[in-house]
């Protein structure tokens, strides 16, 4: 019987011909701890009675979700996490770095065919290069470490298809969005996600990264795409060797199926307070807006920037809208200022913060206060995850976020290109 | 043995960030000051007024969001006695169980109401819900988890045996 990306990874990983429902007992290629969960992390290791990683060369520690520190209680996390990092000899990366996802792929950490676990729900975002890779929590995070295996559900895979061409402003945003409003918040509970089709395989890299990050949104265990030339030629570009990881053969089973046509997708909006209640921006547009978010591990890559740069080249934010621009990591952030991008946002008036999680999780840097609204490329827009409870977000795609910040109110790219 | 306790309702894919805010999770590291915390943007008075044996009901996709490890442990240490919901999200259910709080799986979660004294027998596999006279069957834990959770979760399993389950 043919296998799926997962099946042929999980049996790679445990040594065994695997299928979905088998658990498995696999060896872990990578392993990534980031600021928020440090603590329990490490009191659960020396718990254990953690002397020393299990492989400290495939152990990664980022500091990302309140970076700089913005309290005492996250700087002395931080300052253990530091201290923990160095002493067992792990890869550290620094406050400034960049959010964790990014780092894990640009890194070379991750590989098309790895297994890799975080101590992040978006761990997933890996799928895009074809490595099976999911969240953790804290207690198995410790355990990893000590042991650098973990037992796995095999699981069973659902086949999500986009073809066609994607029509002027339109993004891989906007395609995550209308195939989370589709496949719901637990419509992919327990599973795989593979992602095909014309529009994912004409899709850059940087694009899928944004498709698997949210494949958790539906409650994802992974979301993948099977590494091409593409993918191929990206790993080259950022020096990494050559991974030719795992195709899914034309055999395998999936449990079903999605598809959507790319032509008819217009620009969407997550809408508060869940993130697969998804519109089109034609049913939301209007809505007034406090704080514009631009970044993330969803949408802070230099496609992401250079797209909303374009929009708000020569163009001030409207009075009363702060917009908050955060690259991805320090390389995203290098060649933003090597194209200029930086200058369009700071000339535009916005706050452009040093590379990290930002507002995203609630941290720092931009919380909202009671009735305010924040149009985001961000992920999540849970009831007070920014702030106040009485706060909203708008998910959406870096040109509607930069359209957005112009015009102080949810707003159609298409029409700012339009008029420009 | 069964324990009897107060059902506080919650609804569908009720989420991480609810049950513990990243903003406090970002800034209180002590569990005693981020517990009081809990499930704030829904329930204001949770915290302080849940009791030690009282259950959280959700629905659907329970503890959806985030992998954060402090949204069950914070409902543990305000004494809560197990999550029971229709479904739940991958990643709560394994932490709960990781931590020694009991998720369970019940089809029938939507007949509990807000207030309703419930008594939960997980060796049977039965919740009863005295206040209505109904009981529900439970769907049994996977064997890997109910291994860690009858030692009261993976740290308590590890410094029992002196090593992992797997």
């Amino acid at each position: 019987m043919g296998k799926t990306i997962s099946e042929k990874v999980l049996s790679r990983a445990s040594g065994r011909d695997a299928y979905k429902g088998d658990i498995v007992i696999a060896n872990v290629d990578a392993a990534m701890v980031h600021d928020s969960m440090a603590k329990l992390v490490m009191d659960a290791f020396s718990e254990m009675g953690g002397k020393r990683l299990w492989d400290s060369s495939k152990v990664a520690a980022v500091i990302d979700h309140v970076a700089p520190s913005a309290n005492e209680a996250m700087s002395a996390v931080q300052k253990n996490l530091r201290m923990f990092t160095l002493k067992h000899g792990a890869n550290f990366f620094e406050v400034g770095s960049g959010v964790c996802h990014q780092l894990m792929v640009e890194s070379g950490l991750v590989y098309p065919g790895g297994l890799v676990v975080g101590s992040d729900s978006h761990t997933c975002t890996y799928g895009a290069i074809g490595a099976f890779a999911t969240g953790i929590g804290s207690t198995e995070m410790a355990a990893v470490l000590l042991s650098g295996k973990l037992w796995f559900k095999v699981p069973e895979t659902l086949k999500v298809v986009v073809d066609g061409e994607l029509p002027p402003m339109v993004f891989p945003k906007d395609v995550i969005l209308k195939i989370v409003g589709a496949v719901r918040a637990d419509g992919a509970s327990y599973k795989a996600i593979e992602y095909f089709g014309s529009t994912v395989g004409a899709m850059d890299v940087e694009g899928r990264l944004t498709l698997s990050n949210m494949a958790v949104e539906m409650g994802a265990k992974a979301g993948l795409v099977e590494p091409d030339a593409k993918t191929a030629a990206y790993l080259k570009s950022l020096g990494h060797k050559p991974h030719a990881g795992f195709k899914s053969d034309g055999d395998a089973e999936y449990c079903g199926e999605f598809r959507f046509d790319a032509a008819e997708i217009e620009p969407q909006v997550a809408c508060p307070d869940l993130v697969d209640n998804v519109k089109p921006i034609s049913e939301v547009e209007g809505k007034d807006v406090d704080q514009v978010f631009i970044g993330s591990c969803t949408n802070g890559r230099v496609s992401d920037l250079r797209v909303a740069a374009g929009i708000m080249k020569g163009k001030k934010l409207k009075k009363g809208v702060r917009a908050i621009v955060i690259p991805a990591s320090r390389a995203v952030y290098l060649q933003a200022l090597r194209e200029g991008l930086t200058e369009v946002f700071v000339e535009a008036g916005c706050a452009v913060c040093n590379p990290g999680c930002g507002p995203c999780v609630g941290g720092h840097q931009g919380i909202l206060a009671s009735g305010e609204v924040c149009a985001s490329t961000s992920n999540r827009n849970f009831k007070a995850r920014m702030g106040s409870a009485e706060s909203q977000i708008y998910l959406v795609s870096p040109a509607t976020a930069a359209a957005t910040a112009i015009t102080g109110k949810l707003t159609d790219p298409r029409r700012l290109v339009k008029e420009a | 043995m069964a324990k009897n306790g107060r059902a506080w309702r919650f609804g569908d894919d009720l989420n991480t960030d609810i049950i513990i805010s990243g903003k406090h999770k970002l800034s209180i590291t002590d569990l005693d000051q981020l517990s009081s915390h809990a499930m704030e943007a829904a329930r204001p008075e949770f915290a302080a007024r849940v009791q030690k044996g009282d259950y959280v009901v959700g629905g659907k996709n329970f503890g959806c969001g985030s992998s954060r490890e402090q949204a069950p442990l914070v409902l543990k240490h305000l004494g809560v006695s197990a999550v029971i919901a229709k479904s739940f999200a991958r990643i709560f259910y394994r932490n709960a169980l990781n931590i020694g709080l009991p998720a369970v799986k019940c089809e029938q979660a939507d007949r509990i109401t807000e207030g309703d004294i419930l008594e939960v027998d997980l060796e049977k596999g039965v919740i009863k819900n005295v206040s209505r006279g109904e009981s529900y069957a439970v769907k049994p834990f996977p064997a890997q988890l109910r291994v860690i959770l009858s030692e009261g979760g993976l740290v308590n399993y590890v410094k029992k045996h002196g090593k992992l389950p797997w």
